[in-house]
């Protein structure tokens, strides 16, 4: 498994925590959603970041404003896509603010994350031999404009006439750029 | 009719480049078929009972000459030379490779075409009046609002898994020919009290095997807030539409259990919190998409045409087809002709590469190269000038597409059912041509009138049976095909589902029933101004129930 961000992959500083193990004094750690509830007071004590992980098909949607205090929230999708998920991340983008690490784990294919992009996810927890090879070379399939706007959080430009139009960071998508309106016009 | 620019071309190719990637990658083992699975639907791929099956968007139902040539064209070289147009205003191609499938995906983008979301869990094509824009009782054209709702649909990134699929139509006039109350989201074009253009919003509609009628959550929607509220309710679907039971995940369910009001309540909150600034439709872009749609300048002519006079006097066929496959234009002395797919005896909505040629053509020639594709699976020239007719119309029946029977008993819906369908419990297509032979398109089927028939194979309802006037049902009771009848549906601005007349009936017999049906009616109609459905909604089931079960005639029993 490795950790891709938007630039590569990256080192993970976060260690997994299973709900029987013991909670380490330092070191950035990521607990079960069930944890947080039932440990909030501990884990917000602790000095060092805690990240909540909601499983798959979780509902989430009462919990998110409380989660987007949280350094890093990780939502995992199950083999049959579950789309909610899509929606938590842009309530937890543009409704509560959240500004933390956003992490998509689970079932995370090549071809879904360009969508989880623009939902608002920033990293993702990769384990299928294709994707990675498609990720280290450097290959986000599918357009990279778009006919409608993506969560606030995301770095995308207007091409207009219509508003509604956006297209993403040229840096975003290395080779699969097709032909089309730049930015200013 | 509405042209990419720029941008909405690079938007295609780059969809039809993602895909041959994706078809590379599955033929290649690196995407299992699971993987694959929602992308080939995403793309209109489905896996059918003999082979794979592209479906084609035709949006809102309009497109032109040399578009459909090139659908001709894909039919003669990746099909069998045949496509069926369904009713939702696609066209299917039933025998393409999957191979194949990037390559026919190109050749439609070459002419501004998709087969983008017409299949899957996502928003699908988006649906509307196929006389739109011809239409006497039309407020505003339903087309760019269409346009606009299938550009902000188009692979929108949190709404690509879906619960389940999920179909918006829109209708701009005051019938509703686009059966709104009959999709998730149907959207009537209204004015308000201040002459201002909105939407009365309708959702929850669907047939499938729980039918029900769309409610209404607005009654007024300025124009403006159309994108901001649609995508509201999207929200509110995708985070609480069940994913336990896909026959329980449409919107309609979500709407049954959690009550009209609750529903609007979480819809209208969720719509307040919306970010204003990014989804309001500014009036100066819905003008200009909408500037696409004007209609083309149409020279004034005489209501009345002595050409087209001589030759319904002496022609009876044309007669007919005058008092059934042509409607009043919104311009005088023009006319919209309906080219019924529906010849007796051949299944409903299949079309020869040949005679879309000629369409196109006919199209060319008399109606400003314009076509449009109705969900009753007929095409339609709308802007014939009425002296054309009868050059339009013997042009028509050189290739077989003259059929006199618009709207008419054998004009009927009917789903693929047993022959094509995997999920088919019962045959739809050959209980349609039966009706079709039993009634024809001649005297018989004028005298009975107007009169809806849809047919689906099995409870998916996909033919639509539950708005049909006289809907038919086919199941499998003890491996026998048997067929039940639901009587009264209706799709139009009236919406209501047929309610079933009692038990079913055998394949041989179910012909049979639907005559019976038909000789009560016309037996108790006022005169011959009753439609059936008028004469249903005066007497109930009652005269039909003793008819089929209580005397002999047509009944299994
Ligand atoms: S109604 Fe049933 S048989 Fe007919 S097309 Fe739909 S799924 Fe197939």
């Amino acid at each position: 498994m490795a950790l891709w961000r938007l630039g590569g992959f990256a080192d993970d500083g976060f260690a997994r925590l299973a709900d029987a193990d013991a909670l380490p004094s330092d070191g950035a750690v990521i607990v079960s959603l069930g944890r947080w509830l039932s440990e909030r007071e501990t884990l917000t004590a602790r000095p060092a970041p805690v990240g909540v992980a909601v499983e798959a098909g979780a509902d989430a949607q009462a919990h998110l404003a409380d989660l987007a205090g949280r350094p890093l929230i990780a939502l995992a999708f199950a083999k049959f896509a579950d789309g909610r998920a899509f929606s938590y991340a842009r309530l937890l983008r543009d409704r509560h603010g959240f500004r933390g690490e956003l992490r998509a784990t689970g079932d995370v294919l090549i071809d879904e994350i360009p969508l989880m992009l623009r939902c608002g996810f920033d990293a993702f927890e990769v384990e299928n031999g294709p994707t990675l090879a498609a990720l280290e070379a450097g290959r986000l399939p599918g357009p990279a404009i778009h006919y409608q706007p993506a969560s606030g959080a995301v770095a995308e430009t207007s091409p207009g006439p219509r508003p509604w139009l956006r297209a993403s960071a040229a840096e975003d998508r290395p080779l699969s750029r097709p032909r089309g309106p730049s930015a200013d016009c | 009719m509405y042209h990419y620019d720029d941008f909405d071309q690079a938007f295609v190719d780059a969809r039809v480049a993602q895909f041959r990637d994706q078809v590379d990658r599955r033929l290649a083992g690196d995407l299992t078929e699971e993987q694959f699975r929602p992308h080939r639907l995403m793309n209109g791929l489905y896996l059918q009972l003999h082979a794979y099956m592209l479906r084609v968007a035709i949006p809102y139902g309009t497109l032109d000459a040399r578009q459909m040539r090139k659908l001709a064209e894909i039919a003669r070289v990746y099909d069998r030379g045949y496509g069926h147009f369904t009713t939702r205003q696609n066209i299917q191609y039933n025998w393409p490779a999957l191979k194949d499938t990037p390559d026919i995906l190109a050749e439609l983008a070459s002419v501004e075409m998709h087969a983008i979301q017409t299949s899957g869990n996502c928003i699908r094509n988006v649906t509307a009046d196929h006389f739109a824009g011809v239409a006497h009782d039309e407020i505003a054209d339903p087309r760019p609002y269409a346009e606009i709702l299938r550009q902000w649909s188009s692979l929108h990134p949190e709404f690509s898994f879906l619960p389940r699929k999920f179909k918006i139509a829109v209708n701009g006039a005051t019938h509703d020919r686009a059966v709104i109350q009959a999709h998730d989201i149907g959207l009537q074009v209204v004015r308000n009290e201040g002459g201002e253009i909105g939407f009365a919003v309708y959702v929850g509609g669907g047939l499938g095997r729980t039918p029900f009628v769309g409610r209404k959550v607005r009654a007024f929607l300025p124009e403006r807030d159309l994108l901001g509220y649609v995508e509201a309710i999207l929200r509110v679907y995708n985070l609480e539409g069940r994913r336990d039971n896909k026959y329980k995940a449409r919107i309609k369910i979500l709407m049954h259990e959690k009550t009209l009001e609750t529903l609007k309540g979480e819809i209208e909150a969720e719509f307040e919190a919306r970010d204003r600034a990014l989804l309001d439709l500014p009036p100066e872009e819905v003008a200009r998409v909408a500037a696409f749609f004007a209609p083309p300048a149409l020279e004034l002519k005489k209501p009345v045409s002595d050409r087209v006079e001589r030759r319904r006097d002496k022609d009876a066929r044309f007669a007919s087809f005058l008092a059934a496959n042509v409607t009043p234009h919104k311009a005088p002395g023009h006319v919209v002709v309906t080219v019924s797919l529906k010849p007796i005896g051949a299944p409903p909505g299949d079309c020869s590469a040949d005679q879309m040629d000629a369409v196109a053509d006919l199209a060319e020639d008399y109606s400003h190269g314009e076509i449009r594709v109705s969900h009753e699976q007929n095409l339609i020239l709308p802007h014939v000038a009425l002296g054309d007719l009868p050059a339009v119309y013997d042009r028509l029946a050189s290739v077989g597409l003259a059929t006199p029977n618009a709207g008419q008993i054998s004009d009927i819906i009917a789903c693929p059912g047993l022959d094509y369908c995997a999920l088919a419990t019962a045959r739809s297509i050959p209980v349609a041509e039966r009706i079709a032979q039993k009634f024809g398109d001649g005297a018989k089927a004028r005298a009975i009138g107007p009169l809806k028939v849809k047919i689906s194979g099995c409870i998916n309802a996909c033919g639509h049976h539950h708005v049909g006037h006289i809907g038919i049902l086919g199941l499998e009771r003890a491996g026998e095909e048997t067929y039940q009848i639901t009587l009264g549906g209706s799709g139009d601005e009236n919406a209501a589902i047929g309610q079933i007349v009692g038990p079913g009936f055998s394949y041989e017999n179910v012909v049979e029933a639907v005559e019976t049906i038909v000789e009560t009616y016309m037996g108790l109609r006022a005169d011959a101004s009753e439609t059936f459905l008028d004469a249903f909604r005066r007497v109930g089931l009652a005269p039909f129930k003793e008819a089929l079960y209580e005397r002999s005639a047509g009944s299994d029993i």
